[in-house]
């Protein structure tokens, strides 16, 4: 017992001084950096603190962050739309396949370049790429959750009369809700990326062009800085959006306990 | 009027969307500039069949693609099984990776141009480090989900710690690794085409973006059309694996049964 609890309090503080210790040795190690691609840690962090609070908030962060919420929001609507669509119409389902499939292959990317001749190089290019490509894995996991519906769920609402309407709204959208929220959370991650990208390749704001324009000018603090922003960013978002996850499926969660006893 | 058979469906579809983009174009309802007709972007892919840049455009890509992945699974698999058959080593890292693993590999393009310039390597640093992560997490996971009573009685039965992480840990963790794999390679690709668009690094990525530059629409649709076979095929192939090296696992008998 005893022994357990040591261990377990071991691992707790493991857990938290090792990835402090991990930046103490950045800092230390990099203090006296001469090597011009390695500034020292300190200067990352005053560089940071120079031009992220709040000085290219507006200028930068603010349009990544619009076209990102954008392009993302669409996907997930259009996505869930589809896969209910095509989750409850088999026949939908097996035409679209092949269509479906080809085209989430495609490595969003390379889209990017018709993207930039159809649409242009603004702000409706970027939000259309991340739309795009976001919409795949939300759709994929909303079409298996309606599936896995339990049948019986299916023909008792059906035998109490519920609407049509009141079928899809109230129990095949909660029901498939964990799949769904799983797909969102990926595309969540794919959103971050494409923003970054479609920014690196036609912008003239945004965080993914600063970061690119530093290097290109040789601002090596100013670039540290800007990959050390949208690290926060992506740790930020995904705990955000775990902490919606566990409140919205809140329910979910504690059938699942309870059904496992 | 008699119902379709669901074999058909499928081919009716692709037929359905490839005759829109014909006729759209053709009777103006998509700009013809920015769209051209479907049937000259496949007959422009087809002359590409047999022009040696394409395929050497196409081996680029395959080059830094399997450089990527390879690197990360050689990499990512046995630190996974290292870190995840120890508790302790699991919770001393497991702030660090979770720290690091979300953070948009893409990030870091500037980084590896300064560092590897805007060639083959910056392009593989890229894919293997956004490849790594999905290794080992799904490493991780494979490996801390290991039965305990098969654990157990391997232990009991005298099996030494090298020969239980040979034949216990490792079997039972490998259907997760394999569908880590799998989904990395898809990143691994992602990663490399978009090396190539934004640093331009010589791949199919860089023909594309060449092709919109020089105003030849058909070419850049047919090289969109080639990226996204390539990404079907590489999945084909990697699912085919699995299931010829995990026919014995029960995750693939059932799939096949329900297949």
């Amino acid at each position: 017992m005893s022994a357990e609890r040591r261990t377990r309090w071991l691992g707790l503080g493991l857990e938290v001084t090792v990835p402090v210790l991990v930046l103490v040795i950045w800092g230390l190690a990099s203090a006296n950096s001469d090597t011009y691609y390695f500034p020292p840690l300190t200067d990352i962090l005053s560089t940071f603190a120079d031009t992220w609070l709040f000085e290219r908030v507006g200028s930068d962060v603010v349009p990544s962050l619009v076209r990102m919420g954008l392009g993302y929001a669409i996907a997930v609507v259009v996505a869930i739309a589809l896969g209910m669509l095509f989750g409850l119409s088999r026949r939908a389902r097996i035409a679209a396949a092949p269509i479906v499939e080809f085209l989430r292959a495609i490595p969003p990317p390379a889209l990017l370049p018709f993207a930039i001749l159809v649409i242009g190089v603004g702000s409706s290019m970027k939000v259309f790429i991340i739309a795009f490509v976001c919409i795949w894995p939300i759709l994929l996991n909303t079409i298996d959750g309606v599936r896995g519906i339990d049948p019986t769920l299916d023909d008792t609402t059906r035998v109490y009369g519920v609407s049509r309407r009141d079928r899809v709204w109230r129990v095949m959208l909660p029901a498939a809700s964990p799949q769904i929220f799983a797909g969102m959370r990926t595309s969540l991650s794919l959103a971050l990326i494409l923003m970054v990208i479609s920014e690196m390749v036609a912008s003239t704001n945004g965080i993914g062009y600063f970061v690119l324009q530093s290097q290109r000018t040789f601002a090596i603090s100013e670039m540290w800085s800007g990959i050390l922003l949208l690290g926060i960013l992506g740790y930020v978002l995904n705990g955000v959006f775990v902490l919606i996850e566990r409140r919205v499926l809140r329910w979910h969660r504690g059938a699942r306990a309870s059904a496992l006893g | 009027m008699r119902r379709i058979p669901d074999r058909a469906l499928p081919w009716l579809s692709v037929l359905g969307v490839l005759a829109l983009f014909e006729l759209l174009p053709r009777i103006g309802v998509l700009p013809s500039d920015h769209f051209p007709p479907i049937s000259e972007t496949l007959s422009t892919l087809f002359d590409q069949l047999g022009e040696s840049r394409f395929w050497e455009a196409v081996g680029n890509t395959l080059e830094g693609w399997a450089l990527g992945l390879g690197i990360a699974a050689g990499l990512a698999i046995p630190i996974g099984i290292v870190i995840g058959s120890s508790r302790l080593l699991y919770r001393a890292t497991r702030g660090v990776i979770e720290f690091l693993r979300p953070i948009p590999s893409v990030a870091l393009i500037p980084l590896a141009i300064l560092i590897y310039g805007t060639g083959l390597q910056s392009k593989v640093f890229l894919a293997a480090f956004a490849s790594f992560w999905q290794v080992l997490v799904a490493t991780l996971y494979g490996v801390q989900d290991v039965d305990p009573v098969a654990t157990d009685t391997a232990r009991s039965f005298g099996f030494s710690r090298p020969q239980r992480l040979l034949r216990v840990t490792l079997p039972s963790a490998i259907p997760y690794i394999a569908t880590g794999v799998r989904i990395a390679s898809a990143v691994s690709l992602i990663l490399t085409v978009t090396a190539e668009l934004v640093i331009g690094a010589a791949g199919l990525g860089r023909s594309i973006n060449l092709a919109r530059s020089g105003g030849n629409e058909e070419l850049m649709y047919a090289l969109i059309l080639a990226t996204g076979v390539l990404g079907l095929l590489l999945n084909a192939v990697f699912q085919r694996v699995e299931r010829r090296v995990l026919h014995w696992h029960p995750s693939q008998r059932t799939a096949r049964a329900a297949a």
